[in-house]
């Protein structure tokens, strides 16, 4: 491992105050700590943000959460009010990487974890997102893990969080304060397309701070899920996983939410199959139309066609699931 | 060089370390605690698992100066003199080892499943220890030690 200079951060405007000049902020240390010592990146110093504080979660008026940055991964799915009302989220953080790292990782550094893409991880071979201009070995190599939404020639990774597709789909909005002020950013706009620059992963600003993560209440009823699929039973990335909210009345879809994992440089939001669902009736048919509705924008390719029907079939059989949930209480 | 204080294994130690260093390393290089092994060195078998304020991590994926303040159990600190933990005794009683290079770490890694769900089911503790690899694929002795532990009480729980 490169050397660099180590410093510890005692309140926000610390932390500001220690960013840019080659510094990188820690948290947990989870992904950073890994990728300085494989050379995926370097940095100057280090400023260890964790005894800054942001390490609550509050109830916000109405429902919602506001969920500190520091907050561990294991803590956060463990509080009680996220699982009685956001078990979605709670299954999401469940399902990434494994008790020891949830030890450590945190909110705000699970948002910012970078692609697991092979070629991304391995310095000997060209990666734009790692060496920016140096080009893609996913368009010819190893492609089975490659995005089928939103794909571009200039990188084919996908992000790789669980959390994160949970977020996108309940709308949550990113707090951040950093030297241009404060500001609130929508989980769906914090990323990047992968043609829109694959070098930098989100929209913040260098020495920009994510210090909370806002959960909106769902409506009363809503049931929520998250389903991951995996080359193995645990511990691995997803093939493909889907983060569903599901406000059935009456039989009817009043509300949906879905995000999908696994497929896309962004955690993907799949507005096309809510607009189908909302209104409609909430039975197979229905579901199987709508997802087909979305997946008709997948462009897979020669390695990872099989990510299209494993997504279809893991979307149905979560709608599917809660849909029964809902009628049975 | 940064100045550390860690508690180890209930010992005070303070120590000048280079920010890069490994709180693995730290621990055998510097503290002698060699029963944290070194498995992958990759974040991956957790081979090195250690206890941070009483919470299982990874030591080759944590930092020293990260601990600086903090208190690290390992191995070498859970017996009560020559009187093994519930969970070292389990492992024992149920032969769950076979080279045992994996050992240290399933073992740190099942009191943390077991402070986290006393009772866990056969599933939860298979899913407890996802992050722990057994290269000779012991998996089912080192599961019958949990439950055996689960019973015994470790984690304040009367097993099932």
């Amino acid at each position: 491992m490169r050397p660099f200079v180590y410093e510890r951060a005692t309140d926000v405007a610390d932390a500001l105050d220690r960013a840019g000049d080659g510094a990188v902020f820690l948290a947990g240390g989870t992904n950073l700590v890994d990728h300085l010592r494989l050379g995926v990146r370097s940095a100057e110093r280090l400023v260890d943000i964790t005894r800054i504080g942001l390490d609550e979660v509050e109830e916000l008026p109405g429902g919602g959460l506001r969920v500190g940055a520091l907050v561990r991964n294991s803590d956060l799915a463990a509080h009680p009010a996220l699982r009685r009302g956001f078990p979605v989220v709670a299954q999401a953080l469940l399902a990434g990487a494994s008790g020891q790292l949830r030890n450590m990782a945190t909110t705000g550094g699970n948002l910012l974890q970078r692609t697991r893409c092979v070629y991304f991880q391995d310095v000997t071979m060209p990666c734009t997102k790692r060496d920016p201009g140096s080009g893609c070995s996913a368009l010819e190599g190893y492609a089975a893990g490659n995005a089928i939404f939103e794909t571009s020639p200039r990188c084919m990774a996908v992000h790789p969080s669980d959390l994160c597709v949970a977020l996108v789909a309940l709308d949550a909005v990113v707090r951040t304060t950093g030297p241009a002020g404060d500001r609130e950013i929508p989980m769906t706009e914090l990323y990047r397309r992968a043609e829109d620059g694959p070098e930098t992963d989100t929209h913040l600003v260098p020495g920009e701070l994510i210090t909370h993560v806002d959960l909106p209440p769902l409506a009363p009823g809503t049931r929520s899920a998250y389903r991951k699929v995996r080359e193995r039973a645990s511990y691995a990335f997803a093939l493909v996983s889907v983060a569903a909210a599901l406000d059935v009345v009456d039989g009817r879809v009043r509300d949906a939410r879905l995000g999908f994992g696994g497929v896309c440089h962004r955690p993907f939001r799949a507005r096309r199959a809510e607009e189908a669902l909302v209104g409609g009736p909430a039975d197979a048919a229905a579901f199987a139309a709508a997802i087909d509705a979305e997946l008709a924008h997948a462009r897979p390719g020669r390695d990872n066609a099989a990510k299209v029907p494993i997504l279809r079939n893991t979307a149905l059989a979560v709608l599917a699931g809660l849909a029964d949930e809902g009628a049975r209480s | 060089m940064t100045r550390i204080n860690v508690k180890v294994d209930g010992v005070d130690h303070t120590d000048e370390v280079e920010p890069r260093m490994l709180l693995v390393h730290y621990l055998r290089e510097q503290v002698g605690r060699t029963g944290t092994v070194v498995g992958c060195d990759t974040s991956n078998c957790g081979a090195c698992t250690v206890h941070l304020d009483g919470r299982s991590v990874k030591s080759c994926n944590v930092l020293a100066v990260q601990a600086d303040g903090h208190e690290v159990t390992t191995i070498e600190g859970i017996a009560d003199g020559d009187r093994l933990h519930a969970m070292q005794q389990a492992f024992h009683d149920c032969h769950a080892l076979q080279c045992g290079y994996c050992t240290p770490g399933m073992i740190m890694q099942s009191i943390d499943l077991l402070n986290d769900n006393p009772n866990p089911s056969e599933d939860e503790i298979r899913h407890g220890l996802e992050g722990n690899l057994c290269r000779c694929t012991g998996y089912h002795n080192i599961v019958k030690a949990v439950q055996q532990a689960a019973g015994a009480g470790v984690g304040g729980g009367g097993g099932r």
